[in-house]
């Protein structure tokens, strides 16, 4: 008998320490999903409450803070840039031939009418830089062995407070988020698939997402082209180049 | 024999003064109060048919269910078949497509840089067709305060207030950001050439309005539109009529497995002001009764003092032989002319006073500054034909029913005490 309560209280510890540490999980995901630089082309397929477009743009990025976007299609779209130097956002539209400063609420509007918001955007920190883990279980999720992390921001200052997330064990890609508000309540849905292989890293061609708070099939976003760690030309990151 | 009373009224003021002011004093209350909660209850109505609801209006089903959020993107399509087939259905009615929008309205510096930026609520409407309404209808020539209506496309008109807000002057360009109908970023450049005051907070705060071809380019809304209004070609709202209409419509064009397909809502349907129209109706007979209850309860009391004071009168005529019957008839008769007096005097302060409040109105402005309603910042009173009327009903009701309450008084009198009564 005593050695059965004995046995009894050490089966959560036992249990807790067959799961990896939070931390190292999240900095596995960082290698995978981060770089100091990038180049890549992707479209975007709208599903709406009237059917599906797609939207295809070129994107350069260096570190988390700075990106540099242009549309190419389809012709209404065709010529839009939009850059972002840190926590600042500047869109440029050829109709207009305005450069205009993206802030405050229109931050929360959607990109392009997809189920992806401007915050969504500017959100490039490091999970590991962001969150707090904590490794809770593990699930298969579409035939996939996961660990299934809880992840808590560590400032006020994120577009989401908390994080539930599904991690490939092998290849360490989060193929499945929720991502949730202060008040618990779920707000997007992301799936992650097509993983390839692309200069030494594991990383999703196709990431779809939804906003639960909005009706509408999702928005899947496909990276057609993608290159790692190239040097960025320095004039595409100015506020010059929206013109161009 | 009226004269012989109206005589007796007349040369024996103790009989005719205190009803009759009693009498005034409630009617023209009735009359001014009847005038200013119909002028209240008229001009909401008014600024939301003309603004927001029409007389009746046309959505897509998906719209209607978020109207709320005006989603572009579940707007009616084919918006020129919907009017021609409303217009060929209901003929004495006329239509027109209205999109309503929102977003941020920019404001660049000498650079073309943001120099401010405020959010913006939006009208598209029909300006520049030669049988549109929309100018009268939407009050633009008497709300402009400077500039002039646009006449060309790419101009708007901007409340005065969002104007000083973004420190924009006539001549200047701004930018509108927005969304399009499939969900992407709209920009679109316009130019200020007048500016409005709506008389409504709501739209006062921040408020555009530009022709409906450049908000449905802007917007990717070819041949599309938030919403079509249809108006009775009479002007005035109608609502049993609105209602048939609407459902006639609905039976003919409403598919209910079509998100998409158009439905249509009469003015009550709307904006709550099912509430509020039931609510004037029927703030207006409580307000005739309670003024029937107390003027009726004040002239009982009257009629009881003046029946104590004619007390030895009526004995006299009962001695000499007018019958129970009579006294009380010539009562009421009485009663009958100091109302038509007292409605009478009353009926015209009440207009005058109610004439006052409907040239200059009452400013409640300060009071709606953070309202999201569409209401007026100036109730006026409104003289309606009721007005001239509606006072006679409590005047004439509560100084008859109150003399034929005190006047019972007289079946208990005894005849065979009357001498007696009279000596002391």
């Amino acid at each position: 008998m005593k050695n059965l309560i004995i046995a009894i209280l050490f089966i959560p510890a036992f249990v807790y320490g067959q799961y990896p540490d939070g931390k190292e999980l999240l900095e596995k995901i960082d290698e995978n999903m981060s770089s100091d630089s990038r180049i890549f082309t992707s479209t975007m397929v709208i599903h709406g409450r009237r059917g599906s477009r797609n939207i295809e743009s070129k994107s350069w990025s260096e570190g988390e803070e700075n990106s540099f976007t242009e549309y190419l299609a389809p012709s209404r779209e065709m010529g839009t840039k939009m850059l972002k130097l840190e926590d600042l956002l500047w869109m440029y539209s050829p109709s207009t031939d305005r450069i205009i400063k993206i802030s405050g609420h229109m931050l929360r509007q959607s990109v392009m009418g997809s189920d992806l918001s401007y915050e969504d955007m500017l959100d490039d920190k490091k999970m590991t830089e962001s969150y707090d883990a904590v490794v809770n279980a593990e699930e298969d999720f579409n035939g996939t062995p996961c660990w299934v992390i809880d992840l808590k921001a560590k400032t006020d200052d994120l577009a989401y407070d908390s994080r539930k997330i599904w991690v490939d064990k092998d290849r360490f890609i989060p193929i499945k988020q929720e991502l949730f508000a202060k008040s618990g309540k779920l707000l997007k849905r992301m799936e992650m698939s097509d993983v390839i292989r692309v200069q030494d890293r594991w990383y999703p061609r196709k990431m779809t997402f939804k906003d639960m708070l909005k009706e509408g099939k999702g928005t899947e976003f496909i990276v057609t082209e993608i290159q790692f760690d190239v040097p960025i030309p320095p004039d595409i990151l100015t506020k010059g180049s929206l013109k161009k | 024999m009226i004269k012989f009373l109206i005589k007796g009224l007349i040369r024996d003021r103790n009989r005719s003064l205190f009803p009759i002011l009693t009498v005034t004093v409630g009617v023209s209350l009735t009359v001014l109060i009847h005038c200013w909660v119909t002028g209240i209850f008229s001009d909401m109505i008014d600024m939301n048919a003309r603004f927001s609801t029409g007389h009746v209006k046309i959505m897509s089903q998906a719209y209607l269910e978020n109207i709320d959020q005006s989603p572009n993107d579940l707007a009616l399509m084919d918006v020129s078949k919907v009017i021609k087939q409303s217009e060929e259905t209901f003929t004495d009615m006329n239509f027109t497509p209205r999109i309503r929008f929102g977003g941020l309205l920019d404001a660049p510096d000498e650079f073309g840089e943001t120099k401010s930026q405020g959010t913006v609520m939006g009208f598209g409407i029909d300006l520049f067709s030669p049988e549109t309404k929309e100018l009268d209808r939407m009050n633009i020539n008497t709300s402009l305060v400077s500039g002039s209506v646009p006449s060309e496309s790419g101009e708007i008109l901007i409340s005065q207030e969002f104007a000083e807000k973004l420190d924009v002057k006539i001549g200047d360009p701004v930018t509108l950001i927005s969304s399009t109908m499939y969900g992407s970023m709209a920009m679109q450049n316009f130019t200020i050439t007048g500016m409005v005051e709506f008389g409504t907070s709501v739209m006062d705060k921040g408020a555009i309005i530009a022709d409906l071809k450049d908000i449905q380019f802007a917007l990717d809304m070819n041949d599309a539109a938030s919403e079509i209004l249809g108006y009775f070609n009479s002007g005035m709202y109608e609502d049993e009529i609105a209602q048939t209409v609407a459902t006639e419509y609905n039976s003919r064009f409403l598919d209910v497995k079509d998100e998409f397909s158009p439905v249509m809502q009469s003015l009550r349907q709307q904006n709550q002001l099912d509430a509020m129209l039931s609510y004037s109706e029927a703030m207006i007979g409580i307000i005739v009764f309670i003024f029937v209850l107390a003027m009726s309860i004040v002239l009982w009391n009257a009629g009881l003092l003046g029946g104590i004071r004619r007390y030895g009168e009526y004995g006299l005529r009962l001695a000499i032989g007018e019958n129970k019957g009579h006294v009380f008839r010539s009562m009421l008769s009485e009663s009958v002319v100091i109302g038509i007096a007292g409605s009478l005097i009353g009926s015209i302060i009440g207009l005058g006073f109610a004439l006052y409040l409907q040239v200059y109105g009452f400013d409640v402005s300060q009071f709606t500054q953070k309202t999201s309603m569409m209401i007026p910042n100036v109730y006026r009173a409104h003289i309606t034909a009721d007005a001239y009327y509606i006072g006679f009903i409590p005047g004439l009701f509560s100084t008859v029913l109150g003399t034929a309450l005190s006047g019972l008084g007289i079946y208990k009198r005894k005849t065979a005490q009357l001498f007696k009564e009279l000596e002391t």
